[in-house]
């Protein structure tokens, strides 16, 4: 499989998101995103894998495979599933120091800014801090 | 009768958009927006009253400590205090419940005694006496509820006993809305030797409370969930009890005398309010009750139960809807969740809607646990809330069940 990087996939999704005019349509897209995702194995739901800080509960499993981090997530709600799940879409398959210094400019450009303030409660600024401090730690040989 | 356009006139922030939807504010359990009249009351002290209270010989001094205790004699009224030197102004409904389990539990808890509280009550009204029987390895025990919501009295009088020193429930729950019989909680209580104090922050602004004929002997609330300012509160509590009490705080105020060697404390209320007090919001909060005590408690009591009523009725019709907290006695909050819906994802829709709500576990994590649920989508009503909005609601939690189904 050809790998593309993680701005060619923030600019795929910001070019999705274009063709939404309304807050609904770029909702059902991110539930349906959640709802795509492959559930998690229940032995990767450890307290290791939870992400700190959301109202509902996130987990984040991340592996390493011939040099490219893999992330896994799920969360018990479908909305907070379907955020995670736009992150893992553009962080996994990628090199560690690449998503350790992706900028995620995109989340602004399709109007998930507000997600983003980190007083909001779904924590995705905690799951964005959880996947690039796993990158780190590879990067850093940590792992 | 209430006039609701003419209420409404007075809170300007309902007039405010959210993502250009009008706003609809149904998290009143956890703040109420202001009138007019309150946030011009706090411009009004300081550009016209600022100055330390208590202190000062000078003109601005005695005026700000007129209002001061103006509004001290008018919380007591307003509770039925017999004394204002009975009103403690404090930062809120934490800080008052805090100062009872340092300054009368450290005083009068001791090795094995036992401390009651109940299943509905708020992080607040338990932490603070844990933390007390953790430091006198006191026993707390926790009164049950029944599937309704509702408070198990027959439980409760098994847990009572001359070991009982302390009982702490709240008035009405903020996470479902039960109005618990507070009169007969406090006369058990009694009856088995036991002070009581009783958490008013969800009721004050719904129903007429009158501490002496609830026989209550400490009662807290909170200014900001009755109209008024962040920041204040007031603990009530019988002056003998308050007098018995070792102070919470030390500092400027509440001293009588000071030496190295020893220093004595000042009367009530001054024993218990160290350091510079929040002088503004104290007097604004006399304010805000004087606002509710003009619009009346009677026809907001009665307003709000047709609301929730309302409310109640038609989110039923709606098929998944599962509601928590079916007491008989209940203040204007709807607590609930769609069948297989997270709550949060139902609070984020109502919210791209304009319409604020809470959700999640209320700061009541253990009454969440007893009926095993992640935490609820709760909408709660004031007195500025109209049948309009409750079907803004009612097609909004439509919308957020077909759109997460």
């Amino acid at each position: 499989m050809e790998n593309t990087t993680i701005e060619n996939i923030e600019n795929e999704i910001v070019e999705e998101f274009s063709f939404f005019d309304n807050w609904e349509d770029k909702y059902e897209y991110i539930i349906d995103l959640g709802k795509g995702l492959k559930p998690m194995d229940a032995a990767f739901k450890t307290d290791g894998n939870k992400v700190a800080g959301c109202v509902s509960q996130v987990w984040l499993h991340t592996e390493i495979k011939d040099g490219r981090i893999y992330f896994n997530a799920d969360s018990d709600a479908i909305i907070t599933k379907g955020l995670v799940g736009l992150l893992v879409k553009v962080l996994s398959n990628q090199k560690p120091e690449d998503v350790a210094n992706a900028k995620l400019e995109f989340l602004d450009k399709i109007g998930m800014k507000e997600h983003l303030s980190p007083t909001r409660s779904n924590g995705l600024v905690n799951m964005i801090k959880f996947m690039k401090r796993s990158a780190e730690r590879y990067v850093n040989g940590i792992v | 009768m209430t006039d609701v356009d003419k209420i409404r006139a007075d809170f300007p922030i309902l007039k405010h958009k959210i993502y250009g939807k009008d706003l609809i504010y149904l998290d009143n359990a956890a703040t109420t927006q202001k009138p007019q009249v309150v946030i011009d009351s706090i411009a009004k002290y300081y550009s016209e009253l600022n100055s330390n209270v208590h202190r000062g010989v000078h003109f601005l001094s005695d005026k700000a400590t007129t209002a001061y205790e103006n509004s001290r004699s008018r919380i007591a009224t307003f509770i039925n205090a017999k004394n204002s030197y009975e009103i403690i102004f404090v930062r809120g409904t934490t800080e008052a419940i805090n100062l009872v389990a340092n300054g009368y539990g450290n005083e009068f808890v001791k090795e094995g005694d036992e401390v009651i509280v109940s299943y509905l009550e708020h992080h607040s009204n338990i932490v603070p006496w844990q933390m007390l029987c953790q430091r006198k390895n006191a026993v707390l025990k926790v009164i049950p509820v029944n599937d309704d919501g509702e408070l198990i009295i027959d439980e409760y009088k098994k847990l009572l006993s001359e070991k009982t020193k302390i009982v702490a429930v709240g008035h009405t729950s903020n996470s479902l809305g039960t109005k618990n019989p507070v009169k007969e909680i406090i006369e058990l209580a009694h009856n088995s030797g036991a002070v009581v104090l009783i958490d008013g922050a969800q009721a004050v602004q719904h129903t007429k409370v009158d501490v002496r004929e609830l026989d209550a002997d400490f009662f807290a609330f909170s200014g900001h969930k009755i109209y008024g300012p962040t920041g204040i509160g007031v603990l009530y509590g019988k002056e003998d009890l308050l007098n018995a009490m070792s102070p919470y705080q030390g500092g400027g105020d509440m001293i009588k005398n000071v030496s190295f060697e020893l220093t004595t404390y000042n009367e009530l209320p001054y024993k218990f309010e160290a350091g510079t007090p929040d002088i503004c919001g104290s007097i604004v909060l006399g304010d805000a009750i004087e606002y509710v005590s003009q619009v009346g408690l009677d026809n907001i009591s009665e307003y709000e139960s047709e609301l929730l009523k309302y409310g109640t009725d038609k989110l039923k019709e709606i098929d998944g809807f599962r509601l928590y907290g079916n007491a008989k006695n209940k203040a204007s909050v709807i607590s609930f969740l769609l069948e297989g819906i997270h709550p949060y994802d139902v609070g984020t829709i109502l919210d791209k809607m304009g319409i604020a709500v809470r959700t999640g576990l209320h700061c009541t994590e253990p009454l969440m646990k007893r009926f095993g649920i992640p935490g609820t989508v709760r909408a709660s009503f004031a007195m500025y809330n109209t049948k309009n909005e409750i079907d803004a609601l009612v097609d909004g939690v439509k919308k957020a069940k077909k759109m997460l189904s």
